[in-house]
């Protein structure tokens, strides 16, 4: 939301500015398995924006930081210097480091950590191209690695924006809807679970507002959701032949 | 349910109702009231009242009893440490090693085991509050390894190189004439009476970690082995 005019319209004739209804979401994209050296890895591109997770573990953690009940989740969201528009230092910023924090403790969430007490399982997820949404694709590559990665969880955990624009709700906004839309309430779920696991808004809505929001994204949720499970599946039939 | 193979992913319903689970299989499922549901990606086998589960993708976590092949990281006072391929490192005790008392002023760790060596050793215990303890007593071929080849496996497919009741295994041993131990912690230790026999077993055990899913396995091993050795000019 940095203010000002958008230089496009962003509402019109029930249309976004790109031609997108206000429950579409946009081509989205995914692959399992991408990296060789990790235990688990994802690729996952909504429209233009695209990000690479990548999962470890469980391993032996330094000593001082081991837990004795569980196993320690870490976890680095990164945005490559080369994602945004103009050259983003690549030392984590405040916002960086928030958006670790709140991924790690929606994994933390699903993730069956006590099974391996006194370890640590990372997952590393890097942006190479932001255009909004950037942490609710992290966090739905993030649990494909860790699924990827034979890491047991509860679930997979998928994720999706829901934004108001020209006083209008719309599902997964990017980033010129984010910039001069009124709100931004990036939402992750578990399908199975049905429970949700990150919230946050930017903006105002009101209560009526919220309600529906949280309706819609739970639909794209579940989309994304169904996503996951294809791109898991097929990475993994090839292995067993079934 | 039908009596089939099918692959389930985290969070995916495998079964409802009353059903015998092996103390490890709860590393790979997590059940609530009578609903059991799959935490890693698996494949599923249900026969009457029991569920065989083989998850694609594991760590090896260490259970007393288990034959591992470690390698010896470093050594300290009066242990060594040992990495046994999974996240908890293991310890072997010097006195242990030495089937007496060790003696700090006469006693040298490093006369008997160096960094880099690799141990046949059974896990003497591990509860996951401490690191797992190694035992080289109680059987003749544990110890230090002086001769042959490791190779590294996932874990999760060791129990597809041993087979059903060693099948696998004795199919390898019998047709290649080499003595192997498989670790528990997916690290197999391979005597051969020579280079080409090492190989073929190599390939062999790499077939069966790449292709640890695929219908008539041991036929393939087999047919595998036959035509290497023929390559090779063995027969």
């Amino acid at each position: 939301m940095s203010g000002g005019k958008s230089p496009v319209p962003l509402f019109k004739d029930g249309k976004r500015h790109d031609g997108r209804g206000p429950m579409d979401l946009r081509p989205i994209e995914m692959k399992v398995g991408v990296l060789n050296n990790a235990n688990g890895s994802a690729w996952v591109k909504f429209g233009r924006t695209e990000v690479i997770a990548a999962a470890y573990g469980p391993r032996e953690p330094p000593k001082f930081m081991s837990l004795p009940d569980r196993a320690l989740l870490r976890c680095r969201y990164h945005m490559a210097p080369f994602s945004t528009d103009e050259r983003k230092n690549p030392a984590p910023s405040r916002r960086e480091i928030e958006l670790s924090k709140v991924i790690r403790e929606a994994l933390e969430t699903v993730v069956l950590t006590h099974l391996f007490p006194r370890t640590v399982i990372d997952v590393f997820v890097e942006v190479i191209q932001a255009d909004g949404g950037t942490r609710t694709a992290a966090i739905t590559a993030a649990s494909l690695a860790l699924a990827d990665a034979g890491i047991p969880m509860k679930d997979l955990v998928a994720g999706i924006a829901v934004g108001k624009v020209d006083g209008h709700l719309v599902l997964d906004i990017d980033q010129i809807e984010d910039n001069y839309g009124e709100a931004d309430m990036p939402v992750a779920g578990a399908v199975n679970l049905d429970k949700v696991v990150l919230l946050q808004l930017n903006g105002s809505l009101t209560p009526e507002e919220f309600n529906k929001a949280m309706y819609m994204a739970w639909e794209g949720i579940k989309k994304v959701y169904a996503l996951q499970k294809k791109a898991l599946e097929e990475k993994l039939r090839k292995e067993v032949n079934l | 349910m039908a009596e089939q193979r099918r692959l389930v992913l985290p969070g995916e319903l495998i079964a409802r109702g009353e059903y015998k689970l092996n103390q490890r299989d709860y590393m790979y499922v997590y059940v609530e009231g009578d609903k059991i549901y799959a935490a890693v990606p698996c494949v599923v086998t249900i026969k009457e009242k029991e569920i065989h589960i083989i998850p694609l993708e594991s760590v090896y976590i260490p259970k007393p009893g288990d034959l591992v092949i470690g390698l010896v990281e470093t050594f300290m006072l009066t242990h060594w440490e040992v990495d046994i391929n999974s996240p908890y490192t293991a310890v072997l005790h010097a006195s242990n090693v030495l089937g007496r008392p060790f003696i700090p002023s006469k006693d040298n760790l490093k006369d008997y085991l160096s960094p880099g060596d690799y141990v046949l050793a059974k896990i003497e215990v591990f509860d996951r509050t401490r690191d797992p303890v190694l035992t080289v007593r109680g059987d003749k071929k544990l110890g230090r390894i002086t001769e042959g080849k490791i190779i590294e496996i996932k874990p999760s497919r060791v129990p597809k190189v041993i087979g059903r009741k060693g099948s696998m295994l004795n199919i390898i041993k019998g047709d290649t004439g080499c003595d192997i131990e498989v670790g528990a912690n997916g690290r197999i230790w391979i005597r051969c009476p020579n280079k080409d026999l090492e190989d073929i077993v190599t390939l062999a055990i790499n077939l069966i970690e790449r292709e640890a899913f695929t219908p008539k396995l041991a036929e393939k091993v087999r047919v595998l082995i036959a035509d290497e050795k023929h390559e090779r000019g063995l027969i």
